[in-house]
């Protein structure tokens, strides 16, 4: 029998061969006769392509071939978009792989250099001769969507992708009876995912065959394998591709991007495995942005601090093209999550997606839900400064009360299960949020400036039930699979189709095969990220794979347990239902002492000497799992900072997160997600912005220029829990990727504007800069 | 032009005749192939290329492997000896220290040449001896605690 480790915080298994080098990321990997692709990128963002000259490049040392959109517009389809969100009259851009005429953002792809190495092929872009004519650029999306703005797509007239709205309950009567409006204008600044890993791929094309393998920095290889077969025609059965060691994601690596549909072209055309990958600042420039929106905000209250509606307007840049699940973003994962935690009754948006000149957005950790928690905490502490009512208090007279199964809430979702003011209680304990208010009182007479940030808040995650997803338009499904496989000697292999990428499945997973089961955990194998050897699966993103993977993890093992049961039955001549399992052994009820191990079992199965009539040989099942609901995890997390009065540096001084994912598997990754987590969001807060300027050139083009956190930075995070159970989930568990993030931007930006309370200071732009700081303190 | 570099490489020498502008990073990846040193931002902020020369925690990525000429190096490869992983490795697993691994070779390295300047550094002195090396997924905390549990545990 094997110890119980369901919630136990075992070491990871993934982590022996990323401590020893040896894990292979596709940077890693060579192959025989491998050549070498590097990308001529725009330097403009707005321009047309008069010419390009690619003779000289052609001629250089080691270069194999050139390509331009002349070559790859007959092979290649262009890039597609896959959420079609409704009702919104989405006008999608064509994104080809490699721009014809236009070029509409720094870093847009004009041509490809194909090299027997990366140098070389580097040489030679440097050689290609493009004519551009500069053509006027616009790079903020509320500018872009004004009358009379540069027209980026001829056929889009007004630059709008989409208009997308939400509305629940009277919001125009809400605000006509409300005591007191509470406005603002919010800019959540655009982001660089910033992934330590920079994207690549390797393609290998065989002719005599017709088949494709692609191994791809990926957060979802059979995604890719179903874009790939549209924009190659290769047939899905003929392509491959493999998601190795994947180095973070966050986001960027949900979508297909040219860079590997070039170096699959590359390939196919020459018969050799051709590699791609990108630079830092290409990755800064071409790989996925998040965020980005422009909000115009106001909440409706009555005088004693309760919310009656709230009403927004939001521009949200898209970029020069729609990403793949680009315009799900601001719709379907920030509008419905208006409401938050809290009782609101009429909640109206308008949300106008609208392309700029700039690098595409796409899912950034978090995904739409920050955005939105932060634009209700930020009201919400303008409404506790309006009516001058502690803003805890204003928090606790609109959350929602408990509940353990279904709350309907405004924008039309139904929360699973949710305890809010019972996390408040334990983040404000813990903090002793009392003294801490007087510690700031105390302080503030010595002319020192310390503010604290209180967020609930409530996400969703565990994407999610398929047919909601083809209600709000996503072109696939977002089920799970699994399969589960003993093999004679009693050790497992289990084949799941999502895809992770640093969050430890292949350890939680091993965890639940064993705890149902009662398999040491050391016995477990979890196999992922390819998809000639794993079943279908949707992808590792909107902390879904433990969310609905695990459910489909959890039903298989189930399976088994009952085909156990039947085989056990068989053997001890009993009936299947007298069959008990206990801790690794199946056995007649009461009669302990005579019991066959799963082990036993699985060899039994798989000799299939004795097998009842009618029961197929083997110990395998296969689930697919489609969740009935999403999850929605929750919390409270608390930032404490202090400012310097005499450079304006924010001091984060302490930060307590309190978050409920249901019952935790392993509690040491679920704590390391929480870290990771919440200190992405102080980043978008403190340090982190991609800046254009005017001319569309972005600034902050390498790590020289934009700040990700640093360790030196950061106070250590106290990380506590409270555990609701998910209803519908068969072991109960929600999501804790996103979590941190979704809370800790917003906990952080009122922790600083309680801090300058004495300097009248109720509005900044993130990121909060010691310089953006000190000049708020002069005004 | 190419230039002849001699490089003892976790205790094997390794002889090549390279172009000046090879990048040491690249030379360690693409020549013994010894991957396990990552490219993480070219402009030597991330030190996802750390390994170390001459015992010095050195960025790969902004060295020319011609500069290494002669030199002495260990990358994460060499760190474990007969089959026993070095106390920070150790202290990493145990601490869940990384995430997705892609810093990890170099937070490693660091961590290890940190430790011989400084055997008994405060959470804060850790702090600062990774501050040029950025990892996305942990928020540095684990790290911290595993230095400082190698620390304890007599790492050098």
């Amino acid at each position: 029998m094997a110890a119980k480790v369901f919630g136990s915080a075992i070491r990871r298994r993934e982590d022996p061969r990323l401590i020893t080098g040896t894990a292979t990321y596709t940077d890693d990997l060579t192959l025989p006769g491998t050549l070498h692709a590097v990308i001529l990128r725009s330097p403009h963002a707005h321009a047309r392509i008069k010419r390009i000259d690619t003779a000289k490049a052609r001629k250089a040392d080691g270069v194999v071939a050139v390509y331009t959109a002349a070559d790859t517009d007959a092979v290649l389809k262009p890039m597609p978009c896959a959420w079609l969100i409704p009702n919104s009259e989405l006008k999608i851009a064509a994104y080809p792989q490699l721009a014809k005429d236009v070029v509409r953002y720094v870093g847009d792809c004009v041509a490809v250099v194909v090299a027997e190495n990366r140098y070389q092929a580097q040489d030679a872009v440097d050689l290609i001769d493009v004519d551009y004519e500069p053509l006027p650029p616009v790079v903020n999306p509320q500018t872009a969507a004004a009358t009379g703005a540069v027209q980026i797509h001829a056929d889009i007239p007004g630059n709008q992708a989409f208009h997308w709205t939400v509305a629940g309950g009277d919001v125009d009567a809400a605000f006509a009876k409300a005591d007191v409006i509470v406005r603002d204008r919010i800019i959540q600044q655009r982001l660089i995912p910033t992934a330590m890993e920079p994207r690549a791929t390797l393609a290998r094309y065989v002719a005599a065959t017709g088949e494709l393998t692609v191994w791809n920095t990926t957060q979802n290889p059979h995604i890719l394998r179903f874009l790939g077969s549209l924009i190659t025609g290769v047939p899905e059965d003929k392509l491959r591709v493999i998601a190795p060691e994947v180095g973070g994601g966050f986001g960027s690596k949900i979508a297909a991007y040219p860079g590997e549909f070039l170096a699959i072209f590359a390939s196919m055309k020459l018969g050799r495995p051709v590699k791609w990958t990108e630079t830092r600042r290409e990755n800064y420039q071409a790989t996925t942005h998040g965020r980005d929106h422009v909000q115009d905000v106001e909440l409706a209250a009555t005088k004693d601090g309760k919310v009656l509606g709230l009403r927004c307007t939001v521009w949200a840049g898209m970029g020069a093209y729609l990403s793949t699940a680009a315009p799900g973003i601001p719709t379907i994962l920030h509008g419905l999550m208006l409401s938050g935690p809290y009782n609101v009754p009429a909640v109206k948006e308008d949300v106008y997606g609208i392309y700029t000149n700039t690098t595409p957005v796409e899912a950034y950790r978090g995904a739409g839900r920050p955005e939105a928690t932060f634009m209700l905490e930020r009201m919400l502490d303008k409404l506790s400064d309006k009516v001058q009512i502690d803003p805890v208090e204003i928090r606790r007279r609109n959350l929602l009360p408990p509940f353990d199964n279904g709350c309907a809430v405004v924008t039309g979702l139904s929360y699973d299960s949710g305890n809010y003011e019972n996390a408040l209680n334990k983040a404000l304990d813990h903090i002793k949020y009392k003294d801490l208010r007087a510690e700031q009182a105390r302080l503030r007479k010595e002319g020192r400036y310390l503010g604290i940030g209180v967020c609930p808040y409530v996400e969703i995650c565990g994407l999610g039930p398929s047919q909601v997803a083809g209600a709000v338009g996503f072109q696939g499904g977002l089920w799970e699979s699994a399969i589960v496989r003993f093999h004679p000697s009693g050790k497992v292999h289990v084949f799941i189709g999502a895809s992770p990428h640093g969050q430890g499945e292949e350890t939680t997973f091993a965890q639940i095969v064993s705890d149902e089961l009662g398999v040491s955990v050391d016995d477990v194998k979890i196999v992922h990220g390819d998809t000639d050897n794993t079943p279908m699966g949707w992808g590792t993103y909107g902390s879904r794979t433990t969310a609905v993977g695990g459910a489909a993890l959890a039903t298989a093992v189930r399976k088994i347990k009952d085909k156990a049961k039947a085989l056990t039955a068989h053997l001890l001549e009993a009936a299947p239902e007298d069959i008990d399992y206990k801790d690794g052994s199946f056995f007649v009820k009461g009669t302990p002492a005579r019991a066959k191990s799963i082990q036993e079992i699985a060899l039994l199965a798989n000799v299939a000497w004795n097998l009842p009539a009618g029961m197929e040989a083997g110990l395998e099942a296969t689930s697919f799992y489609d969740p009935p609901n999403f999850v929605y995890p929750f919390g409270v997390h608390v930032a404490v900072v202090e400012i310097d009065g005499d450079t304006g540096e924010v001091q984060l001084k302490r930060y307590v997160a309190v978050d409920d994912c249901g019952p935790q598997i392993n509690p040491m990754i679920v704590e390391g997600q929480v870290h990771g987590g919440v200190v992405q969001g102080v980043g978008q807060a403190l340090w982190e912005g991609a800046v254009y300027d005017d001319s569309g050139q972005l600034v902050t083009g390498s790590l020289l220029d934009y700040a990700i956190p640093r360790a030196d930075l950061l106070p250590d995070i106290d990380v506590l829990s409270t555990v609701t159970k998910s209803p519908h989930h068969p072991l109960g568990v929600k999501g804790i990727g996103e979590a941190g993030t979704i809370a800790s931007t917003a906990a952080v930006y009122n922790a600083v504007i309680d801090a300058l309370e004495p300097f009248g200071v109720d509005n900044m732009t993130m990121p909060l800069t010691a310089e953006r700081v000190w000049r708020a303190m002069q005004r | 032009m190419k230039l002849p570099v001699n490089i003892k490489i976790n205790g094997v020498a390794v002889q090549r005749e390279v172009e000046p502008r090879l990048l040491l990073v690249h030379f360690l990846r693409d020549l013994p192939g010894l991957t396990g040193t990552k490219v993480g931002c070219d402009t030597s902020q991330c030190g996802a290329c750390t390994v170390l020369v001459d015992g010095l925690a050195t960025k790969s990525c902004t060295r020319l492997a011609v500069q290494a000429d002669g030199s002495t190096i260990t990358t994460i490869e060499g760190l474990a000896q007969d089959g026993k992983f070095h106390q920070m490795q150790e202290s990493f697993w145990a601490k869940h220290g990384l995430q997705c691994g892609f810093c990890t070779p170099g937070m490693i390295l660091t961590s290890v040449a940190m430790l011989e300047r400084s055997p008994k550094p405060t959470a804060e002195n850790v702090r600062h001896g990774l501050e040029g090396n950025l990892c996305r997924c942990t928020g540095y905390q684990n790290i911290v605690r595993a230095v400082c549990d190698a620390a304890a545990a007599g790492a050098r």
